[in-house]
């Protein structure tokens, strides 16, 4: 072969080995976390139960995540009854505020906005504290001492998330919805109640409550990237950084593209 | 005189087994991505005994003792814990046998959200519920006064020196009365005399607990204060097995490079 035709293949080869590197790893990533997985179910459906464990994670998540989610839902509550009423003034159909301001921030934002909010907030502090811990050989340590990690690190932690979203979701729905009023009172007298009679008319149960479940799939998500990228972690401080950024870069990402699975399912499921 | 017995084993062999032994490792291979790091290393630890086993930085020292606790899974070979064999057994399987076994990483690997007295009711508050608190608190003081470190019960591991959080490391190593110790580089990182009391540390706990020990060192002054018997890796390899004078008479060239360089 020709020394030009080399020169012409070697970097061919290169990009080939390299995007094909990265497929492997892809697949390779997918397989871990699913085998990290059932690790974790194993641990969590088998005793003994990390019950204190678990009430403690309920706090960190739950209880500390509130103020954050509170205020997410307010300034999407303003922001959205500020483009409703501009929107809807322009094509004559102001008396739908109500109904298009609950619909959004209950069926759409509400959700996603909590998803992305505790994604950051709680993936990124799981998957550093847990990073922190296995550079330090603490997991290492917890597993020396005949104590399951998977038990007593990675599934309170999963629970508390799947647990927490739906009410943190709940949260961001009331705030938003409460916000939302409020900004177009300021601008339009209704009243509270108008606001909610109107908003809510003609609503069923399903309208909401599968929104508001499938919060739980998110918090599945996050929960266990946070944990698998923090377990898994190499690598020293630039590994704990690495596993903080990927907890929060990949928990958004699957997060958001669950719901493009979930929203079809639930308007298959709930006509 | 140690008796023996029938041992079947998972390829179906049967094998002799002295009912001493308590930790059997036979010809050991483990590799990280290209780097072959444990070679074929065999070794046995009978009853109240202490190994050594000594070697240059990077010869696999550390990697051992965490194959021996099942913290990695070798490429082949095998380790038996008490004649049971550990590969392929399941976390809380592993668990079990654990218990057996105290371990002391080489920088402690101390919970840093937990103070020292947590850290070493830890492994209590999960494997001896049976104990009240009070119970459990009083043997976290006597395992405390055991290791010298009374009165720092409150204190976090970054208050407290290296030397000390290797003294807690060793308590909680300790707490749930391990058969096995598995100590790695145990004085590194210390001066002289912070050295010098945790070997005599060593030699008290051996002393008054008869654990069967492994102790890995590059430091052959502690190897030798310690350890009835010591084992020199290099290359992923033992080189020489035997007590100290052994060592001292071996014709080996790599043995005498290392007396003279330690």
């Amino acid at each position: 072969m020709s020394s030009l035709s080399k020169q012409r293949i070697d970097p061919i080869n290169t990009a080939v080995n390299s995007s094909m590197g990265r497929v492997d790893g892809f697949f390779e990533w997918f397989g871990n976390i699913g085998l990290f997985f059932w690790q974790v179910l194993r641990a969590a459906v088998t005793p003994p139960y990390e019950w204190r464990e678990l009430i403690r994670q309920l706090d960190e998540v739950g209880s500390k995540s509130f103020p954050l989610v509170c205020a997410a839902g307010a300034a999407i509550g303003v922001i959205l009854s500020l483009e409703a009423r501009y929107s809807l003034t322009r094509f004559g159909a102001k008396s739908m505020f109500p109904v298009s301001l609950v619909y959004s921030v209950v069926q759409v934002m509400g959700p996603v906005i909590t998803g992305l909010m505790v994604s950051g907030r709680v993936g990124a502090g799981i998957g550093a504290e847990l990073a922190s811990m296995k550079v330090t050989e603490q997991i290492d340590a917890i597993e020396a001492s005949a104590i399951n990690p998977y038990r007593i690190l990675a599934a309170p932690r999963i629970i508390a998330c799947i647990l927490m979203l739906p009410l943190l979701t709940l949260v961001a729905d009331a705030s938003g919805l409460l916000m939302g009023w409020f900004a177009q009172t300021l601008v339009e007298p209704l009243s509270f109640q108008q606001f909610i009679e109107s908003g809510f008319k003609n609503a069923k149960l399903n309208s909401f409550l599968p929104q508001t479940f499938k919060t739980t799939v998110y918090g599945l998500i996050i929960g266990l990237i946070a944990c698998y990228e923090g377990m898994s972690t190499r690598g020293g401080a630039e590994g704990v950084g690495r596993a903080a950024t990927k907890s929060v870069v990949l928990g958004s990402l699957f997060l958001i593209l669950s719901d493009v699975v979930l929203v079809k399912f639930i308007l298959i499921v709930f006509p | 005189m140690a008796t023996t017995y029938d041992i079947p084993t998972k390829q179906g062999h049967v094998e002799k087994q002295d009912n001493a032994l308590i930790v059997a490792v036979k010809t050991l291979r483990k590799s990280f991505g290209s780097h072959r790091v444990l070679d074929g290393v065999s070794l046995n630890v009978t009853r109240g005994e202490t190994l050594a086993v000594l070697g240059r930085s990077g010869t696999g020292k550390s990697v051992l003792l965490r194959l021996i606790i099942g913290l990695e899974t070798p490429d082949s070979g095998s380790v038996c814990i008490n004649g049971q064999d550990i590969a392929g057994l399941a976390i809380d399987q592993m668990g079990t046998i654990r218990k057996k076994m105290g371990f002391l990483f080489q920088h402690a690997a101390l919970y840093d959200s937990l103070t020292v007295a947590e850290n070493i009711a830890f492994p209590l508050a999960h494997h001896r519920r049976d104990l009240s608190k009070s119970k459990r608190s009083d043997r976290v003081e006597q395992l405390l006064a055991e290791v010298g470190m009374e009165g720092d019960l409150s204190k976090m591991p970054s208050d407290i020196s290296g030397g000390m959080q290797k003294r807690v490391g060793l308590a909680r190593a300790l707490a749930l009365d391990p058969e096995i110790l598995l100590l790695d580089e145990p004085t590194a990182g210390l001066d002289p005399i912070s050295s010098g009391e945790i070997d005599d540390l060593i030699l008290k706990l051996q002393r008054e607990r008869k654990m069967a020990s492994i102790v890995v060192t590059h430091d052959l002054h502690s190897a030798k204060t310690i350890a009835d018997r010591l084992a020199l890796l290099d290359q992923g390899k033992v080189v020489i097995e035997g007590t100290f004078e052994d060592l001292q008479q071996s014709d080996i060239a790599l043995v005498k490079e290392f007396l003279k360089q330690s």
